[in-house]
C-alpha cells in the first residue's frame, strides 16, 4: 500500500497506513501532542487521559470534511490527505489546558516529597499547558498509601488512572493481581485485598507510571532524582536483556530503571532481579551517561520557574539545596 | 385517538402470555419475514424511516446496513434494555406488560441481521422484568419460535437475557458490550463501531427495546405504512414516559407530531399540572437533554407551536431548543427549584461516570461540588460562569457521550435560568431544601 | 471448604452455556447476582469462588463487583432497602420520603439498623419515575412504587416478621 500524506501544523510527512496521528506527529518530531495514558509498547493503551486531543480540519483527500469533535491523536489513524491542527489550534490548546486542570484538581501537588519530581510527566505537562492558579476550591480526594509487596509502593492519591500499569501486568506477567476497582472519581488501582504483586516483571509498572503513584520502595527518599547521574548499564541476565539505566551517586547505584526513548517509553522491560537486587557498581558494566528526554523539566532547567506557579506547589528549598 | 403500534393491546388481560399475545396477532411477522430475504427485511426497515428510540435517533435501517457482512465471524444483535436515563421508564413498562413484543422483534430483527445468538441486556435492578422475559422466552422456545429451524425456515436463533449490575453507563452501547463480556462498563473508543467490532470483536447491532419492538409491525404492514404515520422524518409512534408535576404520569404511545401543549394539557395524555400550578420548565427527552422554560417548550423561538418530533424539539439548536432523546418527559411546576434539580442531576452524572477519561471523571464531580455549594448557600457569583466553563471543557472531549449528557443540563439550566442561580448566591435563604442536607449527599 | 452452596455453583456452571466457549467470563454478572442472592453480600471468598468456576483471575471479579452498584462488597443488613433519589422522583417528594425513612429506622443513609435487619441505601433512577417515590429490596428486587409513609411503615413491619421467620 502507498504511504499516506498527512499535514500537522503545516508540516507534511508521508507515513505507512495504520499510523496514528500521534505517531506521525512524533515522526515530524516537533511539538507533538503530549500523551499521559497511551504507551506504544503496551497494547490497548490510550484514549483515556485526553491530553492528546487534536483538531482534524480535513478528514482526508477523498472526504475533506473536518471531524466534528477533537479526536484523540493516540488512537486516530491518519488518512491520505488528512490535515491536523495541534499547537496551531487555539481550540486544542484551550481543551488541553482544560484537561490538565482536570488532572490537577485532585492531584495532591506534593511534588516536594514525591520521588517522581523532576521526571514526572504531569509536572512537565502542567508546566507547558497549565494555568497560573487553580480555580478548584473543594476538598481533594485522598487515599492511604499501600504496599504492593516488598518492592513497590502505591500512592493512589497521585494516580491519574492511565491504566498503563494494569496493561503492563496483563501483558508482561501471567497472573494479574492488581487492577482498577470502584468507579468514577473514586476508582483506584488496587489488589483489593492487599495481595503482594509478586512476579519477575512486576517492577516495570513503576517505569510506565507517568506520575509518582507507583514507586520503587527500595529507592524511595534516598535521593532526589536530579542529584544522581544516570548511566547506560548492562549485566548478563537470564530473565531479561539486562539493558538498564543505573542511577549513580558517589559510586553507588541508588536505583535501576529501564531505558526509555525520548517519548518516555520503555525500550526493553527489565526483570525485578536487575531492578531491585543489583545495587553495586560491580554488578553492572557502566557505559556512557544516559541522555534524558529533552522535554523534561530537569533537562530544560525550568524547575525553578515551576516553583512559582501556584498550580504546582513545589517547595523551593529542594531546588536550592 | 392516536395510532397505536406497541400498546394497542396493553389492557388485554393476560397479554403477557404467549397464548393471548398470539391470539391478538402476535408472532405473525415471523412467517412474513421468513418469506423475505434478510436484506429485504432490512430494506423495509429502511423505508419505514424508523429511528433509534434509545436516545440518539439514528436511522435503524441504515445502522443495520452498516453491519459488516463480509466478516466470517458470527454476528450479534444485542438489545439495549438498560433503561437508566432519569425520566425514562417506557422500556420497563413494555417488557413487563408485553414481553413477547420484544421477543418477536428480536427474532425478526436477528433474522434480518443474520444473527444466530442474540442477547437482551436488562439492567439488573429490573429483576422481575428479567424473570418475566425468561419465562416468555421459554414459552417462545416451546412454541417453536426460538431454537433450531424456526417454523421450518431453516433459520435458527438462541435468545438469552443478560442482567446488568447497576450502572447507567452500561446503556452506552460499547459499555454495554464490555459489560456483557463480563467486564467493567467502560465505554470503548470509537471507531471501530460495533457494526464492525462489537460483542467479542464480532459485527454487532445494538438497538433499544422500543426500536426492536417496532420491527414486527413494520414487517407485517410494510415500511411505507409506518412512514405514513408521523411528521416528516419523525415517522411512526413513540413511547413517551411522562413524569414530574403532571396529573397523569405514565407511558403514552403518541403519533410523532402531537403538539407539546396538547401532550401536557390534554386529558388523553398528561392531563395538565396538578393544583392549578403554572408550568415552569420541561426536560423533554431524559435528563441529558437541555431543559427549556415553559415559553420555549410550548413554542419555538419563531412562535410556532412545538411538536413532539425529533426536528421540532431540536428547532433552535442549543440556544432555544432541546431534543426528543429517549422520550423521558419531565415536567416542572412553578414551585420546583432549577438549582436543586440541576445539582441532583450533576450528582447523578458524577455518580455514574465510569471514571475512565479525565474530563468526565474529574469534571462531573467538580460541577456537582460547586452546585452543592450554591444550593446550600455558599456560592459565589463567579461560580456560575465557572460551571459554564467546566461544562464547556467536558463537552466534546470525552470518550463517550456521557460527557455531553453531563454538560448539557448545566449549560442549558444556566442559559435559561441564570437569575435563579444568582438569587441563590445573593440570598442563600432562598435555597428551598437546605434542611434536607445529609440524606441527599453523594454516598458512593 | 467453599462458602457458596453446590447448588449455586451448579447454577453458575449452567450459565456458562449461554456464552461462546472461550467467552465464559460473560457469565460474571449473572453469577455474582446468584452468589449475592445466596450470601446476602459478596465476601472475598465468594468472589474468589466465582472466579474459579469461570476460570478467571480473582482481580477480574473484584474489578467488576466494585464497579456496579448492586453488588455489596461490604457486609450489609439482612434486607437492603434501596430508594431512588434522582430528580424526577424528587419532584414527587422522594427527598422528604428519604428523610422519613431515616427517622423511622433511626439510621442515616448508608447505615444498618442496630439489629442488623435493614441497611438503607439511596440509588439513582430506577426507571419508575412515573410512580415515584420508589424503592426496592433484594434479592427479589420487586419495586415498591408510589411510596407513602404508611406504606413504608407497613413494609417495615412485614420485614421484621420475615426477618424473624428466616432465622
Ligand atoms: C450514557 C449513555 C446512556 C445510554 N443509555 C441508554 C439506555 O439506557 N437505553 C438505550 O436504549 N440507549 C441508551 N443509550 C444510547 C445507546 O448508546 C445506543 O445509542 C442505543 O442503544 C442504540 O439503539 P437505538 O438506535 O435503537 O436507539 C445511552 C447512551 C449514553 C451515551
Ligand atoms: S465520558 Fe465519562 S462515562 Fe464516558 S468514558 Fe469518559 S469517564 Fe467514562
Ligand atoms: S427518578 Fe426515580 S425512578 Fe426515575
Amino acid at each position: 500500500m502507498n504511504n499516506l500524506k498527512v499535514t500537522i501544523d503545516g508540516k507534511s510527512i508521508e507515513v505507512p497506513p495504520g499510523t496514528t496521528i500521534l505517531q506521525a506527529a512524533r515522526m515530524i518530531g516537533e511539538n507533538y501532542p503530549p500523551a499521559m495514558c497511551y504507551y506504544t509498547p503496551l497494547k490497548e493503551t490510550g484514549g483515556k487521559c485526553r491530553v492528546c486531543l487534536v483538531k482534524v480540519t480535513q478528514g482526508s483527500e477523498a472526504n475533506p470534511r473536518p471531524m466534528p469533535k477533537l479526536v484523540a491523536s493516540c488512537l486516530t489513524r491518519v488518512e491520505h490527505g488528512m490535515v491536523i491542527e495541534n499547537e496551531t489550534s487555539p481550540e486544542v490548546l484551550e481543551a488541553r489546558k482544560g484537561v490538565v486542570e482536570f488532572l490537577l484538581i485532585n492531584h495532591p501537588l506534593d511534588c516536594p516529597v514525591c520521588d517522581q519530581a523532576g521526571e514526572c510527566d504531569l509536572q512537565n505537562l502542567s508546566y507547558k499547558h497549565g494555568t497560573e492558579s487553580t480555580r478548584y476550591e473543594e476538598g481533594r480526594r485522598e487515599f492511604d498509601k499501600i504496599d504492593l509487596g516488598e518492592n513497590i509502593q502505591l500512592h493512589m492519591t497521585r494516580c491519574i488512572l492511565c491504566y498503563r500499569c494494569v496493561y503492563t501486568a496483563d501483558q508482561l506477567t501471567n497472573k494479574r493481581v492488581h487492577g482498577v476497582i470502584n468507579r468514577g472519581d473514586v476508582s483506584e488501582i488496587s489488589t483489593y485485598i492487599q495481595n503482594a504483586i509478586d512476579n519477575d516483571f512486576s517492577g516495570n509498572i513503576i517505569d510506565v507510571c507517568p506520575v509518582g503513584a507507583l514507586t520503587d520502595k527500595k529507592y524511595r527518599f534516598k535521593q532526589r532524582v536530579w542529584f544522581s547521574k544516570p548511566f547506560y548499564a548492562h549485566r548478563e541476565c537470564d530473565k531479561c536483556k539486562g539493558e538498564a539505566v543505573a542511577w549513580v551517586k558517589n559510586n553507588d547505584v541508588i536505583r535501576v530503571t529501564a531505558r526509555k526513548n525520548k517519548f518516555g517509553e520503555v525500550l526493553d522491560f527489565i526483570c525485578n532481579n536487575c531492578r531491585f537486587e543489583h545495587k553495586n557498581m560491580n554488578d553492572w558494566t557502566i557505559g556512557e551517561p544516559y541522555e534524558m528526554d529533552n522535554d523534561s523539566v530537569i533537562t530544560t532547567n525550568k524547575y525553578k520557574v515551576l516553583d512559582h506557579s501556584p498550580a504546582v506547589n513545589v517547595d523551593a528549598k529542594f531546588v536550592s539545596e | 385517538m392516536s395510532k397505536k403500534i406497541l400498546l394497542q393491546h396493553i389492557n388485554v388481560p393476560g397479554i403477557h402470555t404467549l397464548e393471548t399475545y398470539v391470539a391478538h396477532g402476535g408472532y405473525q411477522s415471523l412467517k412474513k419475514a421468513f418469506s423475505m430475504s434478510p436484506d429485504e427485511v432490512t430494506e423495509e426497515v429502511k423505508k419505514s424511516g424508523l429511528r433509534g428510540r434509545g436516545g440518539a435517533g439514528f436511522p435503524t435501517g441504515m445502522k443495520w446496513s452498516f453491519l459488516d457482512k463480509k466478516s466470517e465471524k458470527p454476528r450479534y444483535l444485542v438489545c439495549n434494555a438498560d433503561e437508566s436515563e432519569p425520566g425514562t421508564f417506557k422500556d420497563r413498562y413494555l417488557m413487563q406488560h408485553i414481553p413477547h413484543a420484544l421477543i418477536e422483534g428480536m427474532i425478526t430483527s436477528s433474522y434480518a441481521l443474520g444473527a444466530r445468538t442474540s442477547y437482551i441486556y436488562v439492567r439488573g435492578e429490573m429483576m422481575n422484568v428479567i424473570q418475566i422475559l425468561e419465562k416468555a422466552i421459554q414459552e417462545s422456545y416451546k412454541a417453536g419460535y426460538l431454537g433450531n429451524n424456526i417454523l421450518g425456515s431453516n433459520y435458527s436463533l438462541d435468545l438469552y437475557v443478560h442482567p446488568g449490575g447497576g450502572a447507567y453507563i452500561c446503556g452506552e452501547e460499547t459499555a454495554l458490550l464490555e459489560s456483557l463480556e463480563g467486564k467493567r462498563g467502560n465505554p470503548r473508543n470509537k471507531p471501530p463501531f460495533p457494526a464492525v467490532w462489537g460483542l467479542y470483536g464480532c459485527p454487532t447491532v445494538v438497538n433499544n427495546v422500543e426500536t426492536i419492538a417496532d420491527v414486527p409491525w413494520i414487517v407485517n404492514n410494510g415500511g411505507e405504512a409506518y412512514a405514513a404515520i408521523g411528521v416528516g422524518k419523525s415517522t411512526g409512534t413513540k413511547l413517551i414516559s411522562a413524569c414530574g408535576n403532571i396529573n397523569k404520569p405514565g407511558v403514552y404511545e403518541i403519533e410523532l407530531g402531537v403538539t407539546v401543549e396538547d401532550f401536557i394539557y390534554s386529558d388523553q395524555y398528561c392531563g395538565g399540572i396538578p393544583n392549578g400550578k403554572k408550568l415552569k420548565a420541561v426536560v423533554a427527552g431524559g435528563s441529558s437533554v437541555p431543559i427549556l422554560p415553559a415559553e420555549l417548550i410550548l413554542r419555538t423561538i419563531n412562535g410556532e407551536p412545538r411538536l413532539m418530533t425529533y426536528e421540532s424539539l431540536s428547532d433552535g439548536g442549543f440556544v432555544s431548543g432541546t431534543m426528543l432523546g429517549s422520550g423521558g418527559f419531565i415536567v416542572y411546576d412553578e414551585d420546583q427549584c432549577i438549582v436543586r434539580n440541576l445539582w441532583n442531576f450533576t450528582r447523578f452524572y458524577h455518580h455514574e461516570s465510569c471514571g475512565q477519561c479525565s474530563p468526565c471523571r474529574e469534571g462531573t464531580g467538580w460541577m456537582e461540588k460547586v452546585l452543592h455549594r450554591i444550593e446550600y448557600g455558599h456560592g459565589k457569583m463567579s461560580d456560575i460562569d465557572l460551571l459554564v466553563d467546566i461544562a464547556k471543557k467536558i463537552e466534546g472531549k470525552t470518550i463517550c457521550p456521557l460527557g455531553e449528557a453531563a454538560a448539557w443540563p448545566v449549560a442549558s439550566a444556566i442559559r435559561h435560568f441564570r437569575h435563579e442561580f444568582e438569587e441563590h448566591v445573593r440570598n442563600p435563604e432562598s435555597c428551598c431544601k437546605r434542611h434536607l442536607h445529609r440524606s441527599m449527599e453523594l454516598v458512593h | 471448604m467453599s462458602i457458596l452452596s453446590s447448588n449455586t455453583i451448579q447454577e453458575i456452571t449452567k450459565l456458562k452455556s449461554r456464552y461462546p466457549d472461550d467467552r465464559q467470563k460473560s457469565a460474571l454478572l449473572p453469577a455474582l447476582h446468584l452468589a449475592q442472592a445466596e450470601q446476602g453480600w459478596l465476601p472475598v471468598q465468594a468472589m474468589d469462588e466465582v472466579a474459579e468456576v469461570l476460570d478467571i483471575q480473582p482481580i477480574e471479579v473484584y474489578e467488576v463487583a466494585t464497579f456496579y452498584t448492586m453488588f455489596h462488597v461490604k457486609k450489609v443488613g439482612k434486607f437492603v432497602i434501596e430508594v431512588c433519589r434522582t430528580g424526577p422522583c424528587c419532584t414527587v417528594g422522594a427527598e422528604e420520603f428519604v428523610q422519613y425513612m431515616e427517622e423511622k429506622l433511626n439510621i442515616k443513609v448508608g447505615e444498618t439498623t442496630e439489629d442488623g435487619l435493614i441497611t438503607l441505601k439511596t440509588v439513582e433512577c430506577l426507571a419508575a419515575c412515573g410512580t415515584g417515590p420508589v424503592l426496592q429490596i433484594g434479592p427479589e428486587y420487586i419495586y415498591q412504587e408510589n411510596m407513602t409513609k404508611k406504606k413504608f411503615d407497613d413494609l417495615i413491619e412485614e420485614l421484621k416478621i420475615k426477618g424473624l421467620k428466616d432465622v
